[in-house]
């Protein structure tokens, strides 16, 4: 049994290279543009068309012309996540054509962002679009992130005083590393008093289908952080519907008191004279 | 593995997280405890930028020593040698186990003290050694614990962690005869006691390793107990057991990974034990064993080696870190996992050691949130890896085909039509509004149970109108 050859164990290969790392490319901000593109992404258009709305005239409130291009669906997300990657990149590329001008991309969610950002180049690996998938991943930027870095964006707070908890969605915080971002511009509101809940990174239970796949850990996931929010203030926003979907319809079940918003949403509240 | 396998494992795996999800004591030990653990963690590792730098070093030492893999073992394997190490290969759990058991026999060996070792786990070696008539006693705290309760541990670094001081003592109160106490020093000293005089009674010290050497055929151990020094002193024979991806090429190589290792698994700046065993008992030393062995375990790593994406995982130093910081992990605990390594290395590392379709749940089970990634100090991408997996078990990608011996094996037709339905909409952007219309306006006779979504939660109400046609009408009114 004292064998002291390695023939017994399968034969190993040694060049391949280690798969570049999403988080290892940097993001560069452009000047301030003349015109962006928007992309709604599937959840905004259905269910939370207000959001858009306000990321948009936002925008314009820049002076930048936002481009909509009707014939846009879905960034493939859902399908890329569950593990159908023909069909996402199917759906992905579809959308290739939606911004033939060099302008920016801008989305009202941390997830698509997150999605076009670092897996269309991954997901193309390979494929005689990788370079154009590279191309349009270079210029998505999720909206709030633009607005404060690229738009330098000062917020005039309008509105009566106010307690509000950020919840910042796991793409946001993470695949795009601008946790920051909901915090200075809440922070630019004078009369909005930002409360941090418990445990303010820890997932909401989303996860897309994890939330059917798995309902019993993402119930308990959503509990959790429900309680956390209200133990925090009665109103909470966010920049991802995912999460506010998850969380407001749990708060709505429980009949638990807490108002979840669309952070664009209530940027765009608080600075209207009528607020 | 056929389908049914996977429904069944995968349906076992439902149970236990129920189990677990309404197991209070356990839900409340673990929370506690993780929160201790990632609160130790930020502290020990506050300079941010100190620690971004020794994981790029780290994953960095590991991502070399991977390239290289092949040629350090036999580089280890010849300096051990030299060294009067004697070096077996194991191809799978049980081979390693014979492998075990034939260095018992030849020493007619009826005790083994262990050290704690997760690839002694993954062998369920102390089952397979009682079936021969020899006794393995665990010699770490928390192994002792588990062993006692007859359970498995359910954290790679801290085995019973599941358990509270209370459950710990009534347990020890029944199988050892100490007193109930909610002293934990007295607890550990009654342990202590115990173990000490088994060290000096055992035949055989069998330890794990957390880092080999190649260059100097240096096994390194780290613990906080003084246990693995006793297990692999005071035994007259040593058996290291280690993974085939523990090897590193230089011993300066060791520095960042211990460091971060320690601080990533429980906070400290470094363990009180750090032990580095390169030979046996030379004539002029008055301790240590006289015979030293080390088995390598391949057990699925070597396959899961090829693939230049799935190698990832076994850049893991197994610190635990990804555990500690798991929002599933921290609500269902290890054992609901039902697997050797749990958390978020458990589910990218176990489909490669025990079968992808024995452990079919698993890579769904995650929300992708990434906090595991965010602490892993050798920054192993285990989100990208679990879509990974997630691809390879339905077998969805014609341009980079799956790899895995058991791909495919989860696809239904079902669920492959509908998302081929899905795209087919999401490709033609006329239909695709056609269909949210239909969905917008169809939600009102549309039952307000969607299933598992509003077990918890209201459904989701679609508005009343839909963002491009909010656009379509600002367009026109201009």
């Amino acid at each position: 049994m004292h064998t002291s050859s390695s023939s017994k164990v399968a034969p190993l290969y040694t060049n391949a290279a280690p798969a570049q790392q999403a988080s290892h490319r940097l993001k560069v901000y452009p000047p301030k543009p003349q015109k962006v593109y928007f992309f709604a992404t599937c959840l905004v258009d259905l269910f939370y068309p207000d959001a858009g709305m306000a990321g948009i005239q936002l925008l314009e409130q820049q002076g930048i012309e936002v481009l909509y291009p009707q014939t846009q669906t879905c960034c493939g997300q859902p399908a890329y996540t569950s593990g159908y990657h023909d069909q996402a990149r199917a759906v992905a590329q579809a959308q290739f054509d939606l911004f033939p001008e060099p302008w920016p991309i801008v989305l009202p969610s941390g997830s698509c962002a997150g999605m076009m950002r670092q897996h269309y180049p991954q997901l193309f690996a390979n494929t005689p679009e990788q370079a154009n998938a590279q191309a349009i991943a270079n210029r998505v930027f999720e909206l709030t992130d633009f607005l404060l870095h690229v738009c330098q964006l000062q917020l005039k707070d309008e509105g009566k005083p106010i307690k509000v908890a950020l919840h910042t969605s796991c793409s946001a915080r993470r695949e795009l590393g601008i946790a920051h971002v909901g915090e200075t511009l809440l922070d630019q509101l004078a009369q909005v008093e930002r409360i941090e809940p418990k445990r303010t990174s820890e997932c909401c239970g989303f996860g897309g289908t994890f939330a059917v796949r798995h309902p019993q850990i993402s119930a308990a996931m959503v509990e959790d952080k429900t309680q956390a929010l209200i133990d925090a203030a009665p109103h909470f926003v966010t920049t991802d519907c995912g999460c506010l979907m998850n969380i407001q319809g749990h708060a709505e079940k429980t009949r638990l008191k807490l108002q979840g918003e669309h952070l664009l949403s209530f940027l765009w509240r608080r600075t209207q004279n009528d607020a | 593995m056929t389908l049914k396998t996977d429904h069944l494992a995968g349906g076992q795996f439902y149970i236990r997280v129920q189990d677990a999800l309404a197991n209070a004591p356990i839900r409340a030990n673990f929370r506690k405890a993780m929160d201790g653990l990632m609160h130790k963690r930020a502290t020990a590792l506050e300079d941010t930028q100190e620690r971004e730098s020794l994981r790029e070093l780290a994953a960095n030492v590991r991502l070399r020593a991977l390239a290289r893999l092949p040629e350090l073992l036999i580089q280890l394997e010849k300096k051990c040698q030299s060294q009067g190490i004697q070096v077996h290969w194991a191809q799978d759990a049980q081979q390693a186990c014979e492998q075990v058991l034939a260095i018992c026999q030849q020493r007619q060996a009826r005790t083994v003290i262990k050290g704690k070792s997760m690839v002694s786990e993954e062998m369920e070696l102390n089952h397979f050694l009682a079936e021969a008539g020899i006794e393995a006693l665990e010699s770490d705290l928390g192994e002792y614990i588990v062993q006692l309760a007859q359970e498995t541990p359910s954290h790679i670094i801290m085995p019973a962690i599941h358990k509270n001081t209370q459950q710990i003592s009534q347990l020890m109160h029944e199988k050892t005869g100490t007193q109930l106490s909610h002293d934990v020093a007295y607890l550990t000293e009654c342990a202590r006691q115990q173990l000490r005089e088994r060290f000096q009674q055992a035949d055989i010290g069998l330890s794990g390793v957390n880092f080999a050497v190649a260059e100097t055929g240096t096994l390194c151990l780290v613990e906080n107990e003084g246990n693995g020094r006793l297990t692999t002193s005071v035994p007259s024979c040593h058996i290291a057991v280690m993974g085939i991806e523990k090897v590193v090429e230089h011993l300066e190589d060791v520095t960042p990974l211990l460091s971060l290792l320690t601080r990533s698994a429980t906070g400290q700046a470094i363990t009180t034990y750090f032990n580095m065993i390169s030979r046996p008992r030379q004539p002029d030393e008055k301790d240590g064993p006289e015979v030293v062995h080390l088995i390598l375990v391949d057990n699925g790593r070597a396959h899961l080696y090829q693939d230049p994406e799935l190698r990832d995982t076994l850049r893991c130093i197994r610190c635990g870190a990804c555990m500690n910081h798991c929002p599933v992990y921290t609500r269902i605990g290890g054992h609901a996992y039902g697997t050797t390594y749990p958390g978020p290395i458990g589910k990218i590392l176990m489909p490669h050691l025990t079968g992808f379709a024995n452990n079919a749940a698993l890579p769904s089970a995650s929300t992708l949130c990434g906090a595991c990634a965010e602490v892993c100090p050798v920054k192993i991408p285990i989100p990208d890896i679990l879509v990974r997996l997630r691809r390879e078990a339905v077998n969805g990608d014609q341009i980079n085909p799956s790899v895995m011996a058991e791909k495919g094996f989860k696809r239904t037709w079902k669920e492959a039509l509908a998302w081929q339905l899905w795209a087919y909409l999401a490709q033609r952007p006329r239909l695709y509004q056609i269909a949210t219309k239909i969905a917008r306006l169809g939600h009102y006779w549309m039952p307000q149970s969607l299933g598992a979504w509003t077990q918890v939660r209201t459904a989701p109400r679609p508005a009343a109108k839909s963002l491009s046609q909010l656009r379509r009408d600002a367009e026109k009114s201009l």
